[in-house]
């Protein structure tokens, strides 16, 4: 099993690439794309979107199942829920403190001003 | 790219938002998410230096980061590696870049967190995907189930 770690690499290394975010868009938007329809929207060649997809489905972003020729294309959740709680966690931590940093340092540089007067 | 980037005006010079993020003394009056005390703060703000932040959130939880000045040129640049303690909220180190910029109102600062492994994938084209991000956060938050 790979752990949380790992997994979260993985998806953020996949989420790179402006492509594979805009393959992840047009899957949120329909449940279950074929690959020539996912192709489409993208002036890249169909291996080209076949070699985004596997990095897709290393990260666990997508899975592919193959009914006759036709192969069908669906978003996971998981995976993209846990990048996303990491990055609440510290925008979250983050914005909290920045204000408080925020009104520590003007107070700091208005006790300098009071004192340079 | 796993990063956050937040980007905040001070009013306050660049000098003294920079000795505010770096010291021990500054460090005590604003880490952390909520109004909740910091308990230790500690700082040795030179590179290869190490800072250690204990502070107690408003839920009486207690949560611990440290690590390591990697980068420091006041009053315009600190980099720092952060790893929780215990390692339960996140196991990893990440990274904190945090640039400072003299504006006509004081400072304007960015803070960039990221995880450490994706180092090399920074250059360049991992700008803007957070906008990207947010538009797919909309769909999850109503998706619990799948």
């Amino acid at each position: 099993m790979v752990n949380y770690q790992e997994r979260l690499d993985r998806t953020f290394a996949a989420l790179v690439d402006p492509t594979r975010r805009a393959i992840l868009a047009q899957l949120e938007r329909k449940d279950g794309v074929s690959i020539s329809e996912l192709a489409e929207p993208f002036a890249i060649k169909l291996p080209a979107v076949m070699k985004h997809l596997d990095v897709l489905d290393d990260a666990g972003l997508v899975t592919r199942s193959k009914s006759g020729r036709t192969v069908t294309v669906r978003l996971r959740a998981q995976p993209m829920r846990e990048a996303m709680e990491w990055l609440r966690r510290y925008q979250h931590f983050w914005s909290g403190s920045l204000d408080r940093l925020a009104a520590y340092a003007e107070s700091k540089q208005n006790e300098a001003r009071r004192r340079g007067r | 790219m796993s990063s956050l980037t937040l980007v905040r005006r001070i009013k306050a010079r660049p000098q003294v938002v920079f000795d505010a993020v770096t010291t021990a003394e500054g460090i005590a009056h604003w880490w952390g998410p909520d109004a909740g005390p910091v308990l230790v703060s500690e700082s040795d703000p030179r590179v290869g230096g190490r800072y250690r932040v204990r502070f107690r959130m408003l839920d009486s939880t207690e949560h611990e980061s440290s690590g390591a000045f990697l980068e420091i040129k006041r009053p315009e640049r600190v980099v720092l590696s952060w790893r929780w303690k215990g390692g339960l909220e996140d196991a990893g180190e990440s990274r904190i870049e945090i640039t400072l910029r003299a504006v006509p109102e004081g400072t304007e600062l960015t803070l960039t967190h990221s995880r450490l492994q994706d180092e090399e994938t920074r250059s360049g084209h991992e700008k803007g995907w957070s906008g990207a991000l947010d538009k797919l956060e909309t769909h999850f938050a109503g998706d619990a189930s799948a």
